[in-house]
C-alpha cells in the first residue's frame, strides 16, 4: 500500500511540475531577459531598504561610541560609573551616573512588580481560561493600552495618580518615582500579556490533555504544566517589557521629576537616565562641552542596558526552546 | 441487543456501562446509539476505520469531551454504577478514578520522577512518595531502564520507553479503569510488543478499553473486541469469535482486510 501511495504522489508533483505555464508564456530569449533585469532591480531595491536600516543603527553606535569616548577622555569611567553626585552643569561639575541609573532602575523594579504578575495572570486567563468570544473582546482592548500615546501616560500619572499617592501619604514629591512606576507598569502590561499568551497557546493540547487525565484541575494544569513549560517564553516576555521599562522616557520625564537623586524611596523626585537626556537635549547646554557630552555616555550607557536585556532574552528563549516536544 | 454477545459479567457487576450513548461535535454526530459493557479485569478493544467514532467513544468514558466546547453527549454511561454525567458528578474526580493513556506519547517537560508523581501529588497523596513512584515505574516496566536516572528529563527516553512512562503515570494515581487511546500507534515493532506485553500484565488489576487500528493487536491483546463503523457499534462479542466467526458481514469484510 504506502510504497504505491508515494510513487502516485512522486508522480503527480512531477507532472505539475514538468508542465507549469511558463514555457507557454517565455515565447523568447527578450522576454526572459526583461524579467531577469525586472528581478534584478527589485533585488537591489529591497537590498538597499535592508542596508540602509542596517548603516543606520550602525551609524548610531558609531556617533554615541565616538562622542563618549571623547567624554570619557575628560571624566574618568571609573569617577562615572561609581561616583554619586550627579550635577554637570553647576561648579563642582560631578560625573557620578549613579543616581541616574538608581532612578532608571528604580521604575524599571517598580513597573515589573506591576506588570509582571498582572501581565502573566491576564495572559494565563486569556489562553487558559477565556472562550473565544471573550477573547476576541479582551485582546483588542489591551493592545490598545500599548497603543496610547506615553505623554498621556506622563499626565494620567501627574495628574492622577500622584493626587491619588497624596491622599494616602500626603508628604509624597509633586513628581515622584512610584506614580511613574505605575503608569509605565500599566504601559508594559500588553507586552508582557501579549507575548506570554503566544508561548502559554503553543503549549500542545497533549500536554493538558495528559494532565486533566490525571485528574489535574483547570488551574492545575495552567500553573503546574503549561507555564513550567512556557517558561522560556514567558520569561522572555519579561526581560522586554523590563527593558521597554528602562527606555521609556516620556512618562518618567513627566512624572518622576528632574532632580538627580540617589534614593530607595519611591515617593520622592527622582530623574531617570532617559529622563536626563530629554532635559540636556531641549535645555541650553552649549554643544562641546563636556556637559553636553554626557548625553552620549548616558544614552551609551542606556543602550549598553538594553541591548545587554535583549542578548538575555535571545538566550533565554533559544537555551530553552525545546522544552516540550 | 442482537450485535452483542457472549459477554460475561462477574458477580461484582460490570466496570462499565454504556446506554444508547450519542455524541455530537456540533451539529455533526460522531456515535449513534452504541450501548455496551465492560467486565471487570477484561481487556476490551475497541476497532474500526479511521473516523468511526471509536477515539471520542472512549474519551467519553472519563468525559475527556468535556474539554472540546462544542461536544455534547447525551445517554447513561455507568461506572461502577454511578452515572459518569449525572448532575453532581466532577469530571475532575472521574478522570482522577478512570487513567488514560494517549496515542502520542506526551510526558510532561519535567524529571522522569516528577512525571510519575504528578498525578498523587495534584491529588493530596499522603505516603511514601518514592516508593509509589518506584512500583508505578516497575508496573510500566520501566524501573530497570530509569532507576538510576530518575532526575532526568522525560525527554531523554526513547518514544517506547516515554510511552511506559506515560503508563506509569496514569498508574500512579491508582484508576480503577485505564483507556487507552491507540497507545502504540506511535511506536517502533519492538516498542509495540513490549507495551502489549505490559497490557496483557496489567489486566491483572485494572479493567483496560483500548482503541487500536491494529487489528492483529486487537487479536492478541483483548479479551473482547468491539467492532465500530460510522459511529455505530455493529458487532460486540469475544474477541476470538470477532475474528474467526463474526455474525455480521461488515465485521467479516474489516477483520479480514477488505475495507478500511
Amino acid at each position: 500500500m504506502a510504497p504505491t501511495e508515494r510513487t502516485d504522489g512522486s508522480e503527480d508533483l512531477g507532472a505539475t511540475g514538468r508542465d507549469p505555464v511558463a514555457p507557454t508564456v517565455v515565447s523568447g530569449l527578450g522576454f526572459q531577459r526583461t524579467k531577469n533585469v525586472q528581478e534584478r532591480i527589485i533585488g537591489g531595491v529591497l537590498f538597499s531598504c535592508a542596508a540602509i536600516s542596517t548603516l543606520v543603527t550602525v551609524g548610531v553606535v558609531v556617533v554615541l561610541l565616538r562622542e563618549s569616548l571623547i567624554f570619557f577622555s575628560n571624566v574618568p569611567v571609573w569617577e562615572f560609573l561609581t561616583g554619586t553626585r550627579w550635577q554637570p552643569a553647576f561648579t563642582p561639575q560631578r560625573f557620578g551616573v549613579l543616581p541616574l541609573l538608581a532612578g532608571s532602575v528604580m521604575v524599571a523594579v517598580g513597573s515589573a512588580i506591576i506588570a509582571l504578575p498582572l501581565g502573566l495572570m491576564t495572559a494565563i486567563f486569556l489562553s487558559e481560561y477565556a472562550g473565544q468570544r471573550l477573547r476576541g473582546i479582551l485582546k483588542p482592548v489591551l493592545e490598545i493600552l500599548a497603543g496610547i500615546p506615553t505623554v498621556v501616560y506622563g499626565y494620567f500619572a501627574l495628574t492622577f495618580i500622584t493626587p491619588l499617592l497624596r491622599q494616602f501619604v500626603p508628604e509624597t514629591d509633586v513628581f515622584n518615582a512610584a506614580a511613574a512606576s505605575i503608569v509605565v507598569g500599566i504601559m508594559i502590561i500588553p507586552t508582557v500579556s501579549s507575548l506570554s499568551e503566544d508561548a502559554l497557546r503553543a503549549v500542545p493540547r497533549a500536554l493538558r490533555e495528559g494532565a486533566y487525565g490525571l485528574g489535574a484541575t483547570k488551574l492545575e494544569v495552567s500553573t503546574k504544566v503549561v507555564v513550567p513549560a512556557a517558561l522560556s517564553g514567558v520569561f522572555a516576555s519579561f526581560i522586554l517589557a523590563v527593558s521597554r521599562a528602562i527606555g521609556e522616557t516620556m512618562a518618567v520625564t513627566i512624572a518622576a521629576g528632574n532632580l538627580p537623586n540617589l534614593t530607595l524611596n519611591p515617593l520622592e523626585s527622582i530623574q531617570t537616565m532617559t529622563a536626563y537626556i530629554v532635559s540636556v537635549s531641549l535645555g541650553d547646554t552649549p554643544q562641546g562641552t563636556v556637559a553636553y557630552q554626557t548625553l552620549f555616555a548616558v544614552g551609551m550607557t542606556l543602550f549598553i542596558i538594553t541591548l545587554g536585556m535583549n542578548i538575555l532574552s535571545q538566550w533565554v528563549l533559544s537555551r530553552f526552546r525545546e522544552e516540550y516536544q | 441487543m442482537s450485535t452483542t454477545y457472549g459477554i460475561t459479567i462477574g458477580s461484582d457487576g460490570p466496570a462499565l456501562e454504556v446506554r444508547d450513548v450519542n455524541v455530537h461535535y456540533g451539529s455533526k454526530q460522531a456515535i449513534d446509539g452504541v450501548s455496551l459493557t465492560v467486565p471487570k479485569k477484561k481487556v476490551v478493544a475497541l476497532i474500526g476505520p479511521s473516523g468511526c467514532g471509536k477515539s471520542t467513544l472512549l474519551r467519553c468514558f472519563n468525559r475527556m469531551n468535556d474539554l472540546v466546547p462544542s461536544a455534547r453527549v447525551d445517554g447513561l454511561i455507568e461506572f461502577r454504577g454511578h452515572d459518569l454525567y449525572a448532575p453532581d458528578v466532577d469530571p475532575v474526580e472521574v478522570r482522577r478514578r478512570i487513567g488514560m493513556v494517549f496515542q502520542k506519547p506526551n510526558p510532561f517537560p519535567k524529571s522522569i520522577y516528577e512525571n510519575v508523581a504528578f498525578g498523587p501529588k495534584i491529588n493530596g497523596f499522603r505516603g511514601d512518595l518514592d516508593e509509589l513512584v518506584e512500583t508505578s515505574l516497575r508496573q510500566a516496566a520501566l524501573w530497570d531502564e530509569v532507576s538510576d536516572r530518575l532526575g532526568d528529563s522525560a525527554y531523554a527516553l526513547s518514544g517506547g520507553q516515554q510511552q511506559r512512562l506515560c503508563i506509569a503515570r496514569t498508574l500512579a494515581v491508582k484508576p480503577e479503569l485505564v483507556l487507552m487511546d491507540e497507545p502504540a500507534s506511535a511506536l517502533d515493532p519492538i516498542a509495540t510488543q513490549k507495551i502489549e506485553e505490559l497490557i496483557y500484565e496489567l489486566k491483572e488489576q485494572y479493567t483496560i478499553v483500548i482503541v487500536t487500528h491494529n487489528m492483529q493487536q486487537a487479536a492478541r491483546i483483548s479479551d473482547y473486541t468491539a467492532f465500530l463503523y460510522m459511529g455505530k457499534l455493529i458487532e460486540y462479542g469475544p474477541t476470538d469469535t470477532i475474528f474467526t466467526n463474526p455474525r455480521e458481514e461488515r465485521t467479516e469484510a474489516y477483520v479480514t482486510g477488505r475495507f478500511g
